[in-house]
C-alpha cells in the first residue's frame, strides 16, 4: 500500500499570487529594466537606438569630470540631509514621544494632532510657505527674529545656509513620523515594568535610559531606517523651493533632484534616460547598502524582549 | 519668454500631480484624487472632442496646433475673423495644447498622422528636429518671407540656412523698466549710457527710498536672461559677436562677451535686500508694490506691470557702453507658425494661404496689438496702442537686433550653454564668483563638447 501522493499545494500559489504579481509588476520589474536602461546609451548615428555599453555609464558618472563632482555633491547633500534628520528629528521626536505619553502633560491628544499635521501637507505648500516666512522682503522671521535683535538673512539664497534650513524645514514637517512610532512602542511598555523600576528607587531619567529606551531599541532600528531610506528618496522639498537646478550653485542638489535634472532634461537641455537610470542605479546601491547595514547589522543583533 | 514664463512658474506649480505621486510619505491619498482628476479631464476632453468633431470634420478646415492656449480668444475673436473676412472659403480651427505638454503631444500626432496642417513652432532645436525628421515642411517658395530678415528667422532655419520652415511670428525684447513716479520724484532721467546709468543707480542708492535694482538670483534664469542676455548685445556687438561664438572666432572669456560679465557684476551693489532668496515673482511683487525704482526685464511684463502697478511706468533700453556708437538690443525670436509636411494636398494651398496672410502687414497689427510685448518678427511698419510697447518697439529702429547667444546651436550638447550661463551669473551677482572666473566657467563648459570652441 502506498501513501497517496501529496496534492499540490495550490492554496499557497493562490495566497502568494496578487502580491507577487502586484509586486513584480510595479516594483521588481520596473527597478530591473531601470538597471538594465543603466547599462545602455544612445548610439552617435541615430540617438534613438541605444546599444549595450556595459558599465560605462557608471564609469562616467564615477570619473568624468562633468558628471563626478555632481554626483558627488549630491551624495554628500544627501549625507547632511540625512545627518540633520538623524541629529535634529528623530531625538526631539523621541523628546516629544516621551513628554506626550507622560500621564503628568495635560491636552497630549491636542499637541499629538497639531505636531502630527504637518506630515499629512504636501509638500509643495509646506516648500510654498516657508518661502514665504523667510522671504527676506515680506517673510515674517526677520519681524520675529527683529525682536530679538537679530536680523534675518537670505538663508534659502546663500550656498552655506540652503541646505541646513531645507534639512530643517523637512524636519519641521515630518517631526511627526517619529514621534508618533515611538509614542506607539511606548505606550506598548507593560506598566508593571516601569512601577517595579520605581518601586526599585529608580529616577525618572533612570527609568527612561535604563528600562524605556533598551526596550523600545527595535522601533529606535525601525526610524533610522525609515529616515535613512526616505531621505535618499527624498526630491519634492528641493524641487519645490530651489527647482531643478537645486541651488544656488547646487548646494542644494540631492541624489533625487540630480535624477530628475538628468533623468528628465531641463530648459534647454534634453533628457538622457540612460545617465539618469545609472544615476537611479547608484541610488538603489546606495539605499541597498544602507537597508542590509540595518538587516545584518542591527536588526538581527539587537534583543528583543517578550513581555 | 512665453517659454521661461509657462515652463518655469506654472510648471512649478502645475507640477504637483506628478510630484505628488512621487512621493511616498505623503499620507494624502492622492493618487485617488490625481485618478479622479485625470477621469474628469478625460470626460471633459471627450466631450471636447465632441463638441469640436462636426467643426473638424469638414473637410478643408485648417486645423492650428499651439501650445498658446492663453490666446485661444484672441485667434477665435480677432485673428481668425480678420482671415476669414478676406477669404471666407477657408475655414480655420485653433486647437491649442497645454504649453508643457505641447512638444510630448505634437511628437505622437505627427508620429500618427494626426496632427493638425499648421503647426506653431517652438524656437529652435525643438523645430528643426521635426523639420529634420520630416514633420515641418520648407517654406522657402512661400511668398512673403522676404518681409522677416535673418535674425528673425535664425531660430527657425537650418543650421547651413538652406531651408526655412515655419513663419516667424513673434519676439520678445529684452530691456529695462522703471517707476517713473520714483524717477520723478528723485529728479531723475532714462539712463543711455552706461556711466549714466550708474549715476542713476548711486542717486537712488543714496536717496535710500527705493532699492535701485530689482533682481532675484533664486530662480536663476534671470540672472542670464534679464542680465546678461540683456545688457550683452551691446559689449559684444550683437550679431556679430553671437556669430563668432558659433563660428569659434569669439569666446565667452574675453573681449565683450567677458565684458558683459564685468558689467554684470557691478550691479550687485544695487540690487534689492535678500536678491539671494528673491524667485522672479518675488522680483515681480517687490517692483509693482513701488520697493524698487529699476526693473531689468523685458517687452512680456508689459501687460502684468500695467495690470498690478499703480504708479507710472516707463522703459529704457539697455545703456551703451563707453565709445560706442551703435546701440544692440535683445529682440529674442520665440514663437512662429510651420506647415505639417503630410497636409492633405486638397489643403495645401488653403495652409499656403494662411501663411502668406500672415506674413502680411495686417497680421503683424493684429497680433502686435491684441498681444502687447510680443511683437510681430516682420519688417513692417506697426503702431501699437499701447506707448510702452510701441517703446519697446521703437527701438528696433534706433538699435541693430540679436537673439540670446546660447539659443542657437549652443545648448545642443552637455554642458548646456544656456544653463551654465544661468549658473555662473546668478554665483557671480552672489558675489561667489568673479566676472573673470564666471567667464572662464561658461567658457570651460562650451570648449568641453562644441568643436569650434575646443582648444579656445
Amino acid at each position: 500500500m502506498t501513501t497517496p501522493k501529496k496534492a499540490f499545494p495550490t492554496h499557497i500559489i493562490v495566497f502568494l499570487a496578487p502580491a507577487v504579481i502586484i509586486y513584480t509588476i510595479f516594483m521588481i520589474y520596473p527597478l530591473v529594466d531601470s538597471l538594465r536602461l543603466s547599462l545602455y546609451a544612445p548610439t552617435p548615428d541615430n540617438p534613438r537606438v541605444e546599444a549595450f555599453v556595459g558599465l560605462a555609464n557608471y564609469q562616467k558618472l564615477l570619473t568624468d569630470p562633468l558628471w563626478a563632482p555632481r554626483l558627488q555633491g549630491a551624495i554628500r547633500n544627501n549625507f547632511v540631509f540625512f545627518i540633520v534628520h538623524m541629529l535634529v528629528q528623530n531625538p526631539i521626536g523621541l523628546l516629544l514621544a516621551t513628554l506626550l505619553t507622560s500621564k503628568v502633560v495635560r491636552f497630549r491628544t491636542i499637541f499629538r494632532t497639531l505636531i502630527f499635521t504637518p506630515t499629512i501637507l504636501s509638500f509643495v505648500l509646506v516648500g510654498f510657505i516657508w518661502q514665504i516666512i523667510l522671504n527676506p522682503l515680506w517673510g515674517i522671521a526677520g519681524d520675529i527674529l527683529g525682536l530679538v535683535g537679530l536680523d534675518a538673512e537670505p538663508w534659502l539664497g546663500l550656498e552655506s545656509a540652503a541646505l541646513p534650513v531645507m534639512s530643517l524645514i523637512s524636519v519641521w514637517q515630518f517631526i511627526g513620523i517619529p514621534m508618533m512610532l515611538f509614542s506607539a512602542a511606548l505606550l506598548n511598555l507593560p506598566d508593571e515594568i516601569i512601577e517595579a523600576a520605581r518601586v526599585d528607587g529608580a529616577t525618572a531619567w533612570g527609568v527612561f535610559w535604563r528600562v524605556k529606551f533598551p526596550l523600545i531599541l527595535p522601533t529606535v532600528g525601525i526610524v533610522g531606517v525609515l529616515t535613512f531610506v526616505g531621505n535618499f528618496n527624498a526630491f519634492d522639498l528641493v524641487y519645490t523651493i530651489a527647482g531643478g537646478l537645486a541651488g544656488p550653485n547646487f548646494s542644494t542638489d540631492l541624489l533625487g533632484t540630480f535624477f530628475y535634472r538628468t533623468f528628465f532634461g531641463f530648459q534647454l537641455q534634453a533628457g538622457n534616460p540612460t545617465m539618469g537610470a545609472t544615476i537611479a542605479g547608484v541610488m538603489f546601491l546606495i539605499i541597498l547598502a544602507g537597508v542590509v547595514i540595518y538587516l545584518f547589522g542591527w536588526q538581527r543583533r539587537i534583543a528583543r524582549v517578550e513581555y | 519668454m512665453i517659454e521661461d514664463h509657462l515652463d518655469i512658474f506654472i510648471y512649478r506649480f502645475l507640477s504637483v500631480f506628478a510630484r505628488m505621486r512621487y512621493s511616498f510619505t505623503t499620507l494624502l491619498n492622492v493618487e485617488a484624487i490625481v485618478k479622479k482628476v485625470a477621469v474628469l479631464s478625460l470626460l471633459l476632453l471627450a466631450m471636447l472632442a465632441l463638441a469640436i468633431a462636426p467643426v473638424v470634420a469638414q473637410d478643408n478646415t485648417l486645423v492650428i496646433e499651439s501650445w498658446r492656449n492663453d490666446d485661444l480668444t484672441i485667434w477665435e475673436d480677432v485673428i481668425i475673423p480678420a482671415f476669414n473676412a478676406q477669404y471666407p472659403d477657408i475655414p480655420v480651427v485653433f486647437s491649442p495644447s497645454p504649453p508643457a505638454d505641447y512638444n510630448g503631444l505634437l511628437n505622437s500626432r505627427l508620429e500618427a498622422g494626426t496632427a493638425g496642417d499648421l503647426i506653431t513652432c517652438r524656437p529652435f532645436d525643438a523645430s528643426l528636429t521635426l523639420f529634420q525628421s520630416g514633420y515641418l515642411a520648407s517654406l522657402n517658395d512661400l511668398s512673403g518671407m522676404e518681409n522677416f530678415s535673418d535674425v528673425a528667422k535664425s531660430a527657425w532655419i537650418t543650421d547651413d540656412s538652406s531651408d526655412v520652415f515655419c513663419v516667424p511670428m513673434a519676439s520678445v525684447i529684452h530691456g529695462f523698466m522703471y517707476n517713473a513716479d520714483a524717477f520723478a520724484a528723485l529728479g531723475l532721467s532714462e539712463p543711455t549710457t552706461e556711466a549714466e546709468f550708474y549715476a542713476v543707480l548711486d542717486a537712488i542708492q543714496a536717496d535710500g527710498t527705493y532699492a535701485p535694482l530689482v533682481l532675484g538670483t533664486s530662480d536663476q534664469w534671470e540672472s542670464a536672461t534679464v542680465g546678461y542676455q540683456n545688457i550683452g548685445p551691446n559689449y559684444w556687438g550683437g550679431e556679430a559677436g553671437r556669430l563668432g561664438l558659433i563660428d569659434g572666432t569669439a569666446t565667452y572669456n574675453e573681449a565683450g562677451f567677458l565684458a558683459a560679465f564685468e558689467a554684470l557684476a557691478k550691479w550687485q551693489p544695487y540690487l534689492i535686500d535678500g536678491y539671494q532668496a528673491l524667485s522672479y515673482p518675488d522680483a515681480q511683487s517687490a517692483f509693482t508694490l513701488g520697493l524698487g525704482a529699476i526693473y531689468p526685464t523685458g517687452s512680456w511684463e508689459i501687460s502684468g506691470f500695467r495690470a498690478n502697478a499703480d504708479f507710472e511706468l516707463g522703459a529704457f533700453k539697455p545703456p551703451t557702453p563707453e565709445g560706442a556708437d551703435t546701440c544692440y538690443i535683445s529682440d529674442h525670436t520665440d514663437i512662429a507658425l510651420g506647415m505639417n509636411a503630410n497636409v492633405p494636398e486638397a489643403k495645401r494651398a488653403n495652409a499656403e494661404t494662411f501663411l502668406q496672410w500672415m506674413t502680411t502687414p495686417e497680421f503683424a497689427a493684429l497680433y502686435s496689438n491684441a498681444l502687447p510685448g510680443f511683437f510681430t518678427l516682420s519688417n513692417h511698419e506697426i503702431t501699437l496702442d499701447d506707448p510702452l510697447a510701441q517703446e519697446f518697439l521703437d527701438w528696433r529702429g534706433e538699435c541693430e537686433s540679436t537673439i540670446r547667444s546660447s539659443y542657437q546651436i549652443l545648448s545642443r550638447g552637455e554642458p548646456n550653454n544656456e544653463t551654465d550661463l544661468w549658473l555662473y551669473n546668478a554665483q557671480m551677482l552672489n558675489g561667489e564668483l568673479t566676472a573673470q572666473e564666471a567667464a572662464d566657467a561658461v567658457q570651460m563648459g562650451l570648449a568641453t563638447w562644441y568643436e569650434p570652441q575646443m582648444g579656445s
